[in-house]
């Protein structure tokens, strides 16, 4: 009888910790998600000052301050549409084009060496190289935290409670874009 | 941590319990002073511990970075705070030439990370990332609140016991009258009592005595293995172990001794400030001795890791790369 007891009060205490620990996981890893539209937002308001910053010193590469620009807007233009998993999509493919429309730029500014010598230039190379570096800090935080939270629901006993908990698989962030995935090109005959 | 506590407990408590074995003291002050003293010793630390620290070391807030290197420094505490998930920690500058950091603070919310100007000048961009990976697995670990309360516990038993040893030859003097005079009524009580008594007697000095060097042991075993925990969470962070050990290989080879953080930061930072041989040294008693693991095993642990990585990205790519048109 006593026996019997002490069994259910063990068995229902590690239902709450195993419930809990799910729906902790869980939250965690809406927040991740949320940090990388924080750090794109961030980046979204950062470009227009940078491109501010360096028009004087680089009006011969027009183009490429133009491009960013450009994807840039985009980018904000397809956020503020938001909602559905079609938008999603169309945000990731917008924020694709502007990573690659600032990684031009910066092998554009590695070009001009003299360039680096100005003040505002150096500081522009850092800034981006920061703000991309953020983005795939905060993509690989929600990634940990999505597998944890993942393998979690999967795994015997927790996988009992997941149910109760309403845990449900999670996607990882992955890159779409499939020349991204390809391997860069690197041609060294030019130099 | 248990263990101090309950270490803590038994010497205020025991010395209780042999008294009340005799008929003294029915109320078990010893035991309530003393947890007194470790709970305002542990609060204050905790309280002005980080400040104290900092101030020690001569270091400056960094809130409006001026120059290059100190836009960086920033920059990358900012990204190593999103990659792992804490608050961003205050940043703050060590006006020393040799390369060293340290993280101090009580936890997540509120924590400190320091680096001198040797670190800056000596690291390129991944390398300063991986250091301040470093640290912040220290802060994200709870490293640094467990460092500090450390700190205060082997304090406060140092403080009680200097003030005990004076009480100690009174102490003494009375437990002998005390068992004369059980084994002089000849109770039953008083004769099962006495060996007991001198059993537990022996006992509680001889703790009392090893107390500091046990606390001080502990607190170094602990500081050690959490090095290792710390590097492998920088290179979780990164992903990038290669870098953590190019950077300590560098603040290695700059030997000299980071002379403006003094010994009482030694286990929060990065490589042994003090340059003390000991931590290149193996051997049992190096190995109790050091507040940092030997940098050569640290470096050859994170290369592993590398080579792992290496491995992993190796058999993971050769799948979609066979597939594409090259």
């Amino acid at each position: 009888m006593w026996v019997l007891l002490i069994l259910v009060i063990v068995v229902v205490l590690w239902m709450v910790a195993a419930y809990n620990g799910l729906i902790s996981l869980k939250n965690q890893t809406v927040n991740a998600f949320k940090q990388i539209d924080v750090q794109l937002k961030r980046r979204h308001d950062l470009i227009p000052n940078l491109v501010n910053a360096v028009k004087g010193a680089m009006d011969f590469e027009r183009s490429t301050l133009e491009a960013v620009i450009q994807a840039r807007n985009q980018a904000v233009k397809v956020n503020a549409s938001g909602g559905g998993p079609e938008a999603i999509k169309q945000v990731s493919q917008a924020e694709n084009a502007l990573s690659g429309a600032l990684s031009r730029l910066l092998v554009t500014v590695e070009r001009y060496p003299q360039l680096k010598a100005t003040g505002n230039i150096g500081q522009l190379q850092e800034e981006l190289s920061s703000t991309e570096n953020r983005i795939a800090f905060a993509r690989q935080l929600y990634n940990d935290t999505a597998t944890q939270y993942n393998t979690k629901q999967q795994q015997f006993p927790t996988t009992l409670v997941a149910g109760l908990a309403h845990a449900e698989r999670t996607d990882l962030w992955e890159i779409e874009d499939q020349a991204e995935r390809a391997v860069p090109q690197v041609d060294l005959s030019r130099r | 941590m248990i263990g101090f506590v309950l270490f803590f407990a038994w010497l205020g408590f025991g010395g209780d319990y042999i008294w009340a074995l005799q008929g003294h003291h029915p109320f078990p002050w010893v035991g309530v002073i003393l947890t007194t003293v470790a709970i305002i010793g542990v609060w204050y630390a905790y309280k002005t511990g980080p400040e104290k620290v900092l101030w020690a070391t001569g270091a400056r807030e960094l809130i409006d970075p001026q120059t290059d290197a100190e836009r960086q420094v920033a920059n990358v505490v900012d990204e190593m705070a999103i990659a792992a998930g804490v608050p961003r920690p205050r940043v703050w500058l060590v006006p020393d030439d040799d390369p060293n950091a340290f993280a101090t603070g009580t936890g997540p919310g509120n924590s400190h990370i320091a680096v001198t100007n040797g670190l800056l000048r000596i690291c390129n961009r991944d390398e300063l990332q991986a250091v301040i990976g470093h640290e912040l697995g220290h802060v994200k670990n709870l490293d640094v609140r467990l460092m500090t309360t450390l700190a205060a516990l082997v304090g406060a038993v140092l403080l009680v016991r200097d003030g005990m040893g004076r009480m100690m030859g009174g102490g003494l003097g009375r437990t002998g009258g005390g068992g004369g005079g059980g084994g002089g009524g000849g109770g039953r009580r008083g004769k099962n009592a006495g060996p007991l008594v001198a059993v537990l007697l022996a006992l509680w000095v001889i703790s009392w005595i090893i107390a500091p060097l046990v606390t001080q042991l502990l607190a170094l075993a602990v500081s050690r293995r959490r090095e290792y925990l710390a590097d492998a969470m920088s290179a979780q962070f990164t992903r990038n172990p290669l870098a953590l050990a190019s950077a300590l290989a560098k603040i290695e080879s700059a030997a000299a001794p980071t002379v403006s953080i003094k010994r009482g930061a030694a286990h929060l930072c990065i490589a042994d400030p003090l340059g003390r041989r000991l931590t290149n040294r193996e051997g049992w008693l190096a190995d109790r001795l050091a507040t940092h693991p030997p940098m050569s095993m640290r470096i050859s642990r994170l290369k592993g890791m590398g080579y792992a990585e290496l491995k992993k990205e190796e058999a993971h790519s050769r799948v979609p790369r066979a597939a594409e048109p090259l």
